[in-house]
């Protein structure tokens, strides 16, 4: 907790007399007019995950945007309990939404993590860390896959066995050890591999899209990119993926990463845009909102900013276009005469709901599944407590989250979870594991169910 | 700052971490949902229950420091702002209902709770709270009963007062006083819990209140008729109660609200009206047809140019859009949004709409007016920029003379708002020296230091009264 500091400062200095160099940069990196948007009416504090957990004001859209406009006015020098602060948001952007005004949350908030980061003295090992993941091997596909096929290797070898008699894992925190006890099987193959990087519409196509294919979706769920493909061709959708796309760089810019995540939306502009297509699809809610948000990180890169604007535009989430323009072919749960009611519940991905407000597509193709009753989950709008890498960097309040969300999950009694985001598709199966008792649910992305149960009338291979 | 003894003793009271006096606690606790105001705290704190915040007052009488008691903060007069520094007593952790009496249709309540956590238990039951702020997402049931809330029902179902029996609170020496009870029926001396609701934390810190229900209407109608004529509109209001008709809701937007509402929801409203009114009736399902189809023909004796009565709860949704979005649809036109409450008797609502009109075209400000039309309760709301101090100086020049002007019709400067400190300077032109003074005593005697909220409702200098200019 910050040292009791409670000497008057004057009610407002001028910003550029602050002596603290993190003060001048949050100054300078701060949207001065989004902090002033803020009427402080309070309607966000029952959306946030965090506020609703803790109760306590600093902990709320609200109170981080008064803790920001107080060290731009300088009435507050940022001390390390405003940075904490500052990294404890979840980022799910659940407060946009509730905000008359329209206060842009989620840039303040990666503004105020940029300026943090550049100042951060993390120590050489974090430092090394980071900079091996943000800069070392998302943008970089290659390494990657090397990672991925590391990992599976790692699995298929019998070394996670070994290591997990070895009682290595014991090394690290439980929270890390929880979570490698529910990785999935990475792989080394992902959807261009498997697939190539045209796969033609079934019947007359309705039009060319392009997969965005995530990095770690590839890695960890290249099976739902590929069902995402096959799904999208069934339903009249002729499918490319550029193979020179990169990462998105939600990650990097929730993190505080903002020069690294322009340089790949750059990257992601160019691969995209020889395309020749009507759509950008995503499977990933985070990757989603993240795409559909580069015109507003690349408004400043003048040469480039119409081009964001029209990638931007073109992002669209696999749900929503399956609903708004497939051909959708019939769902069935099979050997389900009917004697047994299969009930399946959603949660929410929040990047998909608050950042590219698509919330009802994906619960509309669950409702189409013959056999399957849909239960509506209590608070299936509410955060998971993934959010990127949170359940990493925060686990106390991650786990907390987790908690209540999975007490909701059980009460609708359902046999299958679903979501529609790589994050939150952990998370709940780390919940159904942790909280699920001895029959836990089955948690699956959306598409997985979805394509396992489409009545075809020929398979693809 | 605080003196170090006593930071020891209130941490010995709620728990080391219910007492903060870090910087950050003190940044967000020092403003509330008024625009433009802030002063840090000396401390925060967050009791459990009574005897704690009893111990606490204690404590702080002691050492006469003030203390701000508050829920979330979201009120509109700067209510909650800790002007003189002193501790802000934050109540969320007393959140709990203690009991829903049945028999009684009575709800006994920590004041902590949020209102619409209570509403949606209450309404579990088969009951009715109808106190509806537009903050009750947020706001608590202490804090509604601070500011006397009102809300869209006020009309047929009155504000938070009529609903209040019974309090539990903590005066300013650490003695607890209950008031009132399950009693429909008390005349034991001053009516204590009346004079509590509505003194914005003045008097005393009020932790427990119980709260008479009501059984909920069988079914409700929704209407949305629209006027060229502003006093078309007015005469509908004051007919329709001519009629012996009290719908549940009657809301009124005036022409700039429409066509800021317009433009933000894209609902296609007829730009050139003057004003637009939401009426819903509730009750057995006949009267409410019947009353329906009266309110039809006099919005059509007085010239309604449209006319839409929902058939199903989905259209009933869509009517609602166009007043629900007014907040929303301003708020986003400008950096700061002042929303003032100025109220007047509902037979002058066309008046006053017309005097706020010329007021803002005096002072070139932009005010779009919407409200509660059937009790006369409106909300001029400027949309402008705090960093532009000249206009915001025009502002609060135009707002002097709404209040002015609500006051000359017969009417109020705060409805359901509040005094706070925001309208704390124009009291005594609403209540008269004579009444100032009689305010002042109730005050001396709840709270002889002046350690609750003070610089609230009583300014240290009345505005001097302009003459208005009719011009």
């Amino acid at each position: 907790m910050a040292n009791a500091n409670t000497a008057e400062l004057p009610q407002k200095q001028p910003a550029a007399a602050s002596g603290n160099p993190l003060a001048r940069t949050l100054q300078a990196k701060l949207d001065y007019d989004q902090l002033t948007n803020c009427m402080r009416c309070g309607f966000c504090l029952p959306a946030c995950p965090t506020f609703r957990e803790t109760g306590i004001e600093p902990e709320s859209p609200r109170g981080r945007i008064a803790l920001m406009k107080a060290v731009a006015d300088g009435l507050m020098e940022p001390d390390q309990a405003f940075n904490d602060q500052m990294n404890h948001c979840l980022g799910c952007r659940a407060c946009e939404p509730a905000c008359p005004a329209d206060v842009k949350y989620g840039q303040l908030i990666e503004q105020a993590r940029d300026a943090i980061e550049d100042h951060a003295d993390r120590g050489i090992p974090v430092t090394g860390m980071r900079k091996l993941f943000f800069k070392g091997i998302f943008p970089h596909r290659s390494r990657l896959r090397l990672l991925g096929g590391t990992l599976a290797a790692y699995r298929k070898s019998g070394l996670r066995r070994i290591v997990r008699g070895s009682g290595l894992m014991r090394l690290f925190p439980k929270h890390l050890r929880e979570m490698e006890s529910i990785l999935p099987d990475a792989t080394a193959k992902g959807v261009v591999e498997t697939l190539g990087t045209v796969y033609p519409a079934k019947g007359e196509p309705i039009a060319r899209v392009a997969l965005f294919r995530g990095c770690l979706m590839d890695v960890m769920f290249a099976g739902t990119n590929v069902n995402t493909v096959k799904l999208l061709s069934e339903a009249g959708f002729e499918v490319v993926i550029p193979d020179n796309q990169a990462c998105c760089g939600a990650l990097h810019a929730h993190a505080g990463e903002m020069a690294a995540a322009r340089e790949l939306a750059r990257v992601n502009l160019q691969a995209f845009a020889d395309a020749g297509i009507e759509y950008i699809v995503s499977n990933a809610g985070g990757c989603g909102a993240m795409l559909a948000e580069y015109d507003h990180l690349l408004h400043e890169d003048q040469p480039l900013r119409g081009d964001a604007e029209r990638f931007a535009a073109r992002v669209i989430d696999v749900s929503k276009l399956l609903v708004d323009r497939g051909r959708l072919p019939a769902f069935a749960e099979p050997g389900n005469k009917g004697q047994e009611q299969v009930t399946i519940t959603y949660q929410d991905s929040c990047h998909l709901r608050n950042v590219m407000k698509s919330p009802d597509a994906p619960r509309q193709l669950m409702k189409r599944v013959a056999n399957v009753g849909f239960a509506e989950m209590k608070e299936a709008d509410r955060c998971c407590g993934s959010a990127g890498i949170y359940n990493v960097t925060q686990p106390e309040m991650a786990g907390q989250i987790l908690e209540s969300k999975m007490e909701h999950a059980v009460a609708t009694g359902a046999r299958y979870l679903l979501t529609s985001n790589p994050g939150c598709l952990l998370q709940m199966k780390l919940g159904a594991a942790k909280h699920g008792g001895d029959s836990p649910m089955e948690v699956q992305h959306v598409v997985d169910f979805l394509y396992e149960r489409a009545v075809r009338t020929e398979k693809h291979s | 700052m605080l003196d170090t003894q006593l930071i020891g003793r209130l941490r010995a009271i709620v728990g080391d971490g219910h007492f903060r006096d870090d910087r950050e606690a003190l940044v967000a606790h020092s403003y509330d949902g008024t625009p433009m105001l802030q002063s840090l705290p000396d401390g925060v704190i967050y009791p459990g229950s009574t005897e704690q915040v009893s111990e606490i007052m204690k404590a702080l009488a002691e050492y006469r420091v003030p203390v701000v008691s508050r829920g979330s903060g979201s009120n509109l007069c700067g209510g909650t702002v800790p002007a003189h520094g002193g501790v802000v007593m934050v109540m969320h952790r007393m959140n709990r209902i203690l009991e829903v009496d049945q028999e009684n249709l009575t709800a006994t309540v920590q004041t902590g709770i949020v209102t619409a956590a209570f509403t949606a238990h209450i309404e579990s039951l088969g009951l009715f709270y109808p106190p509806d702020p537009s903050s009750m997402k947020i706001s608590t049931i202490g804090g509604n009963i601070a500011e006397c809330s009102g809300g869209l029902r006020g009309l047929k179902y009155g504000t938070t007062k009529d609903y209040v029996i019974g309090l539990e609170a903590v005066l300013a020496s650490g003695e607890i006083i209950r008031t009132g009870g399950k009693l429909m029926k008390d005349v034991a001396g001053y009516d204590l819990t009346k004079l509590l609701v509505g003194s914005e934390g003045t008097l005393a810190i009020i932790t427990e209140a119980t709260l008479k229900l009501i059984p909920p209407p069988a079914s409700k109608k929704t209407m949305l008729a629209m006027f060229r004529d502003l006093y078309g509109a007015a005469r509908t209001v004051s007919r329709i109660i001519e009629a012996r008709i009290i719908p549940a809701t009657l809301e009124f937007m005036d022409n700039p609200t429409i066509r800021v509402v317009d433009d933000f929801a894209k609902l296609g409203l007829p730009r050139d009206m003057e004003a637009i009114l939401l009426i819903e009736q509730d009750g057995d399902p006949e009267t409410v047809e019947r009353d329906i189809e009266r309110i039809r023909e006099i919005c059509g004796l007085e010239l309604a140019d449209r006319i839409e009565v929902a058939e199903t709860r989905e259209q009933a949704e869509k009517l609602l859009t166009a007043r629900r979005s007014a907040f929303t649809a301003l708020a986003r036109l400008r950096p700061t949004t002042i929303l003032e409450d100025a109220t007047v008797p509902r037979s002058k609502i066309a008046d006053m709409v017309l005097r706020i009109n010329e007021i803002a075209h005096k002072y070139n400000v932009s005010i779009a007016t919407f409200g509660h039309a059937g009790d006369g309760n409106l909300h001029p709301t400027a949309t402008t920029d705090a960093r532009d101090s000249e206009e915001i100086h025009r502002v609060e020049q135009a707002f002097e003379d709404i209040f002015a002007a609500a006051i000359e019709l017969g009417g109020t400067i705060t409805g359901e708002h509040g005094v706070g400190l925001v309208k704390a300077p124009f009291l005594e032109w609403k209540i008269g020296k004579a009444g100032m003074e009689v305010m002042r005593g109730i005050k001396l005697a709840f709270d002889p230091h002046n350690l609750l909220n003070p610089g609230k409702i009583f300014a240290n200098e009345t505005r001097k009264r302009v003459v208005i200019d009719r011009g």
